[in-house]
């Protein structure tokens, strides 16, 4: 019945949205209003939650401060809307939120329904599994008739069968209805592995009673490349919202921190230059003012100071760079060069 | 028979001397007999009384020691609570609880602003006091204070905001004409009496405007003070804007449940008067709200509130997304609130009425001095029990994305800073103390109200 409801509801809102195809430009709206609406993760540590303070934390909020950085130079200029996996879609779609960035997973069926339009990934996450370290397993190929614990009904569950299924790997699925249960039950012994994406398996694992007596395991067996979305009636928007992303990742291939920018400002490597705006107005045709990514540098800093603060070393989660390191350092995290 | 013929009765199996007191046997007074009557007075009751010593006497060590003994009652992070860093078992982290207290109390509410927050909550504690409190002085005030002053001054300190200021520079501006209005009007007597002689003053006195006035005189100056204090707080500390998308926490979650209960209560009663009622437009508009809003789950309104609505409202006028489950609990509780009041109009013996009518009262006032007074008292136990359900039922807002007070316990649940095995357990358990305290206090109030206003048919 919920799920006639939701699909009954998506099929509304793409309807009444893409009446609204007339409406005045999201990035005129969102100046006139004054502040970003982004839709955000009710709570998934280090991509989207409240900290001790009640402030909005996370890669995926960095990102939304990073945009508004761009449009009014002011990091602080956005509202989080906190949005749950079922209505995120039809949010978008109604104007409620100007662009969701909510670690959602491109996939074709996410990207086909109409009025949505993935700008890019920002996360690549994929499924991992955690072992304890008395096992003594290194690899996912030693783990043949072992029983593993997962959440019922969700990909995670799949993914696992098609993984075990291609390697030709016995393994006993133990599966719980949440995603609690399903960690209580691994921690008390129940199996011998624990699977979920790699992104919150960090967090899930400080659950345990001993955590130093778990590992992660190096293969990820699924792809989850997770990106910001925005309503597919507005290029100008898409374009934005994409090369925010791209602008913090230039800045980190040419080494433009928050720290170190306002010195960058006199350097003499054209591609900085043109990165800052010294040469050239390419922020322009975004709609933006030349020094956008200046701003956006300054104000939050460039995605691997972002990744480190939210996820990576600096933050509790402690996760590896890996597919997201920088394409020069061997990973996916590629940007077209601001020319 | 008096002592004197007992005396001086002849018969010698007539006792002449009353025997000692005894105590009543054990089987009938006593701990013992009570324990018998109770606790075992037939083989069904003996084993259920044992079932439930049993079940206390296994649950309840393991529980006072997993939330008492073994918590962890201090500490700043997730070491404090784990086993293997503090060298002992370890149960409740209410280290945690303490923690994050503020959160769970303000939500994301600016912590510059939150004296904000704190205010009214102590207006919200003087007004239920002053509401509920028997013996209070000024009941009329207390209402007046209750249902309009507080709910303003909550409306301007909590959101803040040009928008609230000129609310404050208006409601002082209103309050101070009234108040001049009333100055001008007790002065009528004394110009009166001087143009006609102070003979006719006595007369004009008692004809003036003022009489009727009096009894606004209190309410004007405590709304001059009010919004006066409300004005200066604005002028000098200020008051910026708080989006409502920033609230959260135990405010949220009072905040709907006051806002639910205070309208509940009085269109619950239109409706169900407008149920009963002979007209039929009323009757037909009054059974089309109730049915309909009975007929779907508060969830779906939430959902269509926020999903559908947006889509056919222009983005600059859709209404906040704070207030749109308030208006949906709102609009809720009072088609619930409807039935249960139209309940107690059914109970109403005919002759109720028809001897109001014969006193000659108008439909008004039969219904506010004769019918709803006595129909109220019969349902308190169904409205009590409205707003209890009213109250559980606010945490449904979380699926629209609001932060209540359950929100903001499951937020931090996810947070590796007090990640240890029985955060969660320990946050549950605190929501449940919270839940439980607030309804069980408000079932305490009704059954005191109910014993009151029932003492003339106790049986």
């Amino acid at each position: 019945m919920l799920k006639f409801i939701s699909a009954a509801l998506l099929v509304a809102a793409s309807v009444f949205g893409s009446a609204n195809a007339q409406a005045p430009r999201t990035l005129d709206q969102v100046k006139s209003r004054g502040a970003l609406n982004c839709g955000a993760n009710p709570g998934l540590i280090g991509f989207g939650a409240p900290d001790a303070q009640g402030n909005w934390a996370g890669l995926d909020v960095e990102y939304c401060r990073a945009i508004a950085a761009a449009i009014f130079g002011d990091a602080s200029k956005v509202k989080f809307i906190p949005l749950s996996a079922n209505d995120r879609f039809k949010a978008l779609l109604a104007g409620e939120v100007d662009v969701l960035i909510r670690n959602s997973t491109w996939t074709i069926s996410n990207d086909t329904p109409p009025g949505l339009l993935f700008v890019g990934v920002n996360y690549y996450d994929g499924q991992a599994i955690m072992v304890r370290r008395k096992l003594g397993a290194t690899s996912v190929m030693q783990l043949s008739g072992a029983s593993i614990c997962a959440q019922r009904g969700t990909t995670t569950e799949l993914n696992l069968a098609d993984y075990f299924r291609v390697n030709k790997l016995k393994y006993k699925l133990v599966s719980f209805d949440t995603g609690a249960e399903t960690i209580k039950a691994y921690d008390a012994g129940r199996c011998d592995a624990f699977t979920t994406d790699a992104s919150s398996l960090y967090a899930e694992r400080l659950k345990l009673s001993a955590p130093d007596d778990h590992m992660v395991l190096l293969e990820i067996i699924s792809k989850e490349p997770l990106g910001p979305l925005t309503r597919d009636n507005d290029s100008q928007w898409f374009k934005l919202v994409r090369w925010v992303h791209f602008a913090m990742l230039n800045a980190e291939e040419l080494g433009v921190t928050k720290a170190n920018v306002d010195q960058m400002l006199k350097s003499e490597n054209p591609e900085i230059r043109r990165l800052l705006g010294i040469d050239g107005a390419f922020g322009e045709g975004l709609g933006l003012t030349k020094d956008w990514a200046y701003r956006i540098i300054k104000q939050v800093g460039n995605y691997g100071e972002s990744f480190e603060r939210t996820v990576g070393n600096r933050s509790v989660l402690k996760m590896m760079r890996g597919q997201n390191a920088l394409w020069t350092n061997g990973g996916l995290q590629y940007a077209p060069p601001i020319r | 028979m008096t002592d004197a013929t007992t005396e001086m009765a002849p018969y010698a199996f007539v006792r002449k001397e009353t025997l000692e007191q005894q105590a009543a046997p054990l089987s009938v007074a006593g701990p013992l007999a009570w324990v018998r009557n109770n606790l075992f007075s037939g083989p069904l009751n003996t084993l259920l009384t044992l079932l439930c010593v049993y079940i206390v006497a296994t649950s309840l060590p393991e529980l006072i020691r997993f939330y008492f003994i073994d918590a962890v009652w201090t500490g700043a992070n997730r070491d404090a609570c784990l086993a293997d860093k503090v060298g002992r078992p370890v149960g409740a982290c209410w280290a945690y609880v303490a923690d994050r207290l503020q959160y769970f109390i303000y939500g994301s509410y600016p912590i510059s602003e939150r004296w904000r927050v704190n205010i009214v909550f102590a207006m919200f504690a003087l007004g239920v006091v002053w509401m509920l409190w028997t013996q209070a002085p000024k009941k009329k005030l207390g209402f007046f204070y209750f249902f309009v002053l507080m709910p303003i001054s909550a409306y301007v300190l909590l959101l803040g905001g040009a928008g609230a200021e000129r609310l404050v520079r208006n409601g002082m501006v209103l309050s101070l004409a009234l108040a001049a209005i009333y100055v001008v009007l007790s002065f009528v007597p004394q110009l009166v009496g001087f143009y006609l002689g102070s003979a006719n003053l006595a007369v004009v006195q008692e004809a003036s405007p003022l009489k009727r006035f009096s009894g606004p005189k209190q309410l004007i100056l405590f709304a001059l003070v009010v919004f006066g204090a409300l004005g200066v707080l604005a002028s000098s500390i200020g008051l910026p804007r708080v989006d409502t998308g920033l609230w959260g926490g135990m405010t949220v979650t009072f905040l709907i449940a006051a806002v639910g209960i205070v309208f509940s209560l009085p269109f619950g009663i239109l409706l169900a008067l407008g149920r009963r009622s002979k007209l039929p437009i009323i009757q037909l508009i009054s059974v089309i709200f109730i049915e309909f809003v009975r007929g779907v789950p508060l969830i779906t309104v939430l959902f269509m509130a926020n999903t559908m609505l947006p889509l056919f409202v222009p983005q600059e006028y859709s209404p906040d997304r704070l207030l749109r489950p308030l208006i949906g609990v709102a609009m809720f509780a009072a088609a619930y609130m409807a039935e249960v009041i139209r309940g107690g109009l059914q109970a109403m013996p005919k002759g109720q009425y028809e001897g109001a009518m014969s006193l000659g009262l108008g439909y008004w006032s039969m219904m506010r001095l004769i019918i709803l007074p006595q129909a109220l008292r019969i349902v308190i136990p169904g409205i009590v029990n409205t707003f209890i359900g009213l109250f559980k039922d606010t945490t449904l807002v979380t699926i629209v994305g609001i932060f209540d007070f359950l929100r903001t316990i499951e937020a931090t649940l996810v947070d590796p800073t007090w990640a240890t095995p029985t955060t969660r357990a320990t946050g549950y358990a605190f929501a449940a103390v919270f839940y439980f305290l607030c309804c069980w206090g408000m079932s305490r109030y009704s059954i005191s109200v109910e014993k009151r206003l029932a003492a003339g048919q106790k049986r």
